[in-house]
């Protein structure tokens, strides 16, 4: 890796630990926000994280048949179908609590 | 697109550092909108990654649906609930904050040991520029079930966030049968769990 990095090229463990900070980023958000909104942001971190290790690998280990992009194009129509839902459960819990705090959504508690 | 190794490495430190610092910023600063703006910023470094990892069909699609959609959509949620509040202290919650920031740094340890230590085989080389091509072959063949699936379920995606959205309005009173009063309906309805005293 270090010899890859001397000559100027980007090596694959740089991809992937980049990858790994953003993903730790968003799972510390998720466990963290008190905004909801901000939940949902965390979560698209969390994906893009999971995306990036995928287009990595997709050029630097299948160079052929670049299954990791087409994976990650699926990802892409996922994230967007999650994100159109759980807005949509965002405000329908705001008209009926007048909040946003997670703290406070505590309906299905025990 | 092939560029010079080195102005490759310059490329991939500039967007990992807007990567990470945006991403600190989304999850540390207070306002949310902020936060939102930076979460664009954030997709556009990523989009110029994929471009970075010649995967123009990706970053485009990148730009468009994140950017263009998801980003645009959280902007107006927050507009739509955008109000302000003091959130109502938690005992411990700096204990909570440091306890979850450990066990993030422990993941973050665990994926570098993962990383480091992985002999990770070398493929064969990127085909580059044909990538949209060979994607668009793998959408109509081998992955065609798959891409079906996704157009469901965007489908249903789309009428569960109508259905979930949508404010229920009657025309008419369903008991009487009369014509409901329109300024009742412009106006918000009294929300129902506001306050409920904790069982």
């Amino acid at each position: 890796m270090l010899s890859e990095l001397l000559s100027g090229s980007v090596p694959l463990q740089a991809y992937l630990l980049l990858a790994a900070v953003l993903f730790c980023t968003g799972v510390w958000g998720l466990i963290n926000s008190r905004n909801a909104v901000r939940v949902l942001m965390s979560i698209e971190l969390m994906l893009n994280a999971v995306n990036i290790n995928l287009m990595s690998f997709s050029s630097y280990v299948d160079g052929q048949l670049i299954r990791g992009q087409v994976f990650s194009v699926f990802v892409i129509t996922v994230a967007a179908a999650e994100a159109a839902v759980g807005l949509a459960i965002l405000l329908s819990l705001y008209r009926n609590r007048v909040t946003v705090d997670m703290e406070r959504f505590n309906l299905l508690r025990w | 697109m092939t560029i010079a190794a080195s102005t490759q490495l310059i490329c991939f430190l500039a967007l990992s550092a807007v990567i990470v610092l945006g991403a600190l910023g989304v999850v540390l600063l207070s306002n949310i909108v902020y936060s939102a703006f930076l979460l664009g910023g954030v997709f556009l470094a990523v989009a110029g990654l994929y471009l970075l990892l010649n995967a123009s069909f990706v970053a485009a699609a990148q730009v468009l649906v994140y950017v263009g959609a998801v980003n645009v959509l959280i902007l107006f949620a927050i507009m739509l609930v955008n109000k302000k509040e003091d959130l109502a202290p938690i005992p411990g919650l700096l204990i909570r904050r440091l306890l979850s920031g450990g066990v993030c740094v422990g993941l973050f340890a665990l994926l570098t040991r993962v990383v480091v230590t992985t002999p990770w085989t070398k493929g064969p080389m990127p085909i580059g520029e044909e990538a949209t091509v060979r994607i668009g072959e793998h959408l109509f063949t081998d992955y065609l079930l798959p891409f079906e699936l996704a157009s469901v379920l965007l489908l249903m995606a789309m009428i569960g966030a109508i259905v979930l959205a949508r404010r229920d309005v009657l025309s008419e009173d369903p008991v009487t049968g009369e014509e409901v009063d329109q300024g009742l309906i412009e106006k918000a309805r009294t929300p129902l769990l506001v306050d409920q005293p904790r069982a």
